[in-house]
């Protein structure tokens, strides 16, 4: 049996991952299903393809590829810029509505506000990007083998480090750290995690800019694998949530397993019953796991 | 644990005329005055829905204050915000769910000790441990697998982390066995024996009085009573009317 699709699956499902541990933390610390998300995502790619074509513009070898890869230092630079740009967008969508309904509004108000919001950021890259696709660079990828039959390009190689890292280092954040453990207690117990003398807000901003940020990551690597789309991100709303709520809400590991487990789901679905079913085979898996296990699967019981 | 502090007899915590509810139409706590001294523990006792939980939230700014004041050593803390009161000396101990269950006793109390230094924190929590060898032995255990006694040990040590002046607890006998009850107030003796202020609410009115030095009984909202421990325990009016009836015979009267 050729192990490619597994391959495939690991690759997408990271970049899942990265998408789905913003919305698992967001639904853990401020108790809704944000869906505008997914926009993060759309956003982060086209802040980073507008910095970078600035830095293009600015000195000609940015735009040159760094060998073996398709994409020069101006994408890696322009996309940690736009990582901070991806946060601060969060944090202002926050500031400007989510903030206002929080307190007040049932949880449901806030989740149409994201729907509102979803859509007018969508329509907002439309307008200004139109709905053509774009690219971050036109440089061809030559596969290599890397065992077992699998071929994967250097961009594919160097991008799912990238998402280890990154996953990694969310994860430590989050359980070693001071603010981590922050968020944790702001999750499980807001009331009490004021008296031992947590700034909530400061919890929620953080948590807002970090999810923003991995959200930014995500798109980027979407935007040098396929292509840059003002729908990037929306189409990948629904794996994102199904990601979620299969690792657990509130777990990163469970998160990017989540998204693992769809992407890979995703590409046995491609390959042995149809590209037709591609989406359907994530809501399969979710139904299945959360019969066995309503938690998800590093979920912590109510 | 000491904490640096006005000298013991001084006024400490100063609660005036105190209006405070969820609703503005409705006050749970409705005018109620309480002067604590340094070094005291003062019990807060009198009949359900009087407002005693009611009225140490509204002190750590969990719940809206409508008029009067709050200060603590001299400095005003009426509707500071809840996660500002530990820097200011005030630390509380909430009745139910006050630990974090999902978090091992090390975190919980680094948690705690967000404000310090982290080594100034390392060494509060070793101190802690000292204090209470069991919680040492279990550290790395998540909270909510304790038992009630010790979640309640854990919730106390949280609060003494950062040394605070003062230390308030929401009835820290509930739910508790009596063998456990009489183990946590004999820390609380100790605690403040290291120079911490207690104040404590009470339903348990025999364990409050117990170690408290001086009560007051709050009634629909308001301080009805005060006086030491020991007149408040001997006198058979308040015994009956508020404190339901705790004792089986009245004291004899002199």
């Amino acid at each position: 049996m050729n192990l490619q699709f597994v391959a495939d699956g690991v690759l997408t499902g990271l970049m899942i991952g990265l998408g789905a541990i913003g919305v698992t933390l967001t639904y853990a610390i401020l108790r809704f299903s944000n869906f505008a998300h997914g926009e993060f995502i759309s956003w982060g790619a086209y802040a980073t393809l507008v910095v970078s074509g600035v830095f293009g513009w600015l000195a000609g070898s940015a735009a040159e590829p760094i060998d073996p890869f398709s994409f020069g230092w101006g994408v890696v630079s322009a996309g940690v810029i736009a990582t901070l740009l991806t946060g601060g967008l969060a944090l202002l969508l926050d500031l400007v509505l989510f903030r206002h309904l929080r307190d007040e509004a049932k949880s449901i108000t806030v989740v149409m506000a994201s729907f509102g919001a979803s859509m007018a950021l969508r329509s907002l890259l439309e307008f200004i990007f139109t709905s053509r696709p774009v690219y971050f660079s036109r440089e061809l990828q030559i596969t290599m083998p890397i065992g077992f039959g699998v071929r994967m390009t250097p961009d594919q190689l160097v991008l799912v480090a990238m998402a280890a890292i990154l996953g990694l280092g969310m994860h430590l954040l989050v359980t070693r750290t001071q603010i981590g453990r922050s968020m944790q207690a702001v999750s499980e117990n807001p009331t009490l995690a004021r008296v031992v003398g947590i700034d909530v807000n400061r919890v929620i901003r953080v948590t807002w800019m970090l999810g923003g940020a991995l959200a930014c990551a995500s798109g980027v690597m979407i935007g040098i694998l396929v292509q840059v789309r003002p729908f990037m991100g929306a189409d990948l709303l629904l794996p994102l949530f199904a990601a979620a709520i299969l690792g657990g809400i509130g777990s990163v590991p469970g998160a990017l397993l989540g998204g693992v487990i769809v992407g890979i789901g995703e590409a046995v679905a491609v390959q042995w019953v149809g590209a037709e079913w591609r989406a359907a085979i994530a809501f399969l898996l979710l139904i299945a796991v959360l019969l066995v296990r309503p938690t998800g699967i590093f979920g912590k019981p109510a | 644990m000491t904490a640096s502090q006005p000298g013991v007899g001084e006024p400490i915590l100063e609660v005036r005329d105190l209006v405070a509810g969820y609703d503005p139409g409705v006050p749970i706590v409705n005018r109620a005055s309480m002067t604590v001294m340094a070094g005291e523990i003062v019990v807060v006792l009198g009949p359900n829905g009087a407002g005693k939980s009611t009225l140490i939230k509204a002190i750590a700014g969990l719940v809206p204050i409508r008029s009067g004041s709050v200060a603590l050593a001299g400095t005003d803390i009426t509707r500071l915000p809840a996660h500002r009161m530990v820097r200011e000396g005030l630390a509380f101990v909430p009745q139910t769910e006050n630990v974090f269950a999902s978090l091992s006793v090390d975190d919980n109390l680094q948690l705690a000790g967000g404000i310090l230094a982290a080594r100034l924190r390392a060494e509060r929590i070793e101190e802690i441990y000292g204090f209470f060898p069991d919680l040492a032995r279990q550290r790395r255990l998540p909270a909510g697998r304790l038992s009630g006694g010790q979640r309640q040990m854990v919730a106390v040590a949280r609060a003494l982390i950062v040394a605070p002046a003062v230390l308030m607890l929401d009835e820290p006998s509930a739910g508790l066995s009596p063998k456990l009850v009489d183990l946590v107030f004999a820390n609380l003796t100790e605690i403040r024996q290291r120079g911490i202020t207690i104040v404590l609410v009470e339903q348990n009115a025999r364990a409050g009085l117990a170690i408290a030095d001086r009560g007051y009984v709050l009634v629909e909202g308001a301080n009805r009573h005060e006086g030491t421990a020991r007149a408040l325990w001997g006198d058979p009016m308040i015994a009956e009317l508020y404190l339901g009836g705790m004792r089986a015979a009245p004291a004899p009267r002199s």
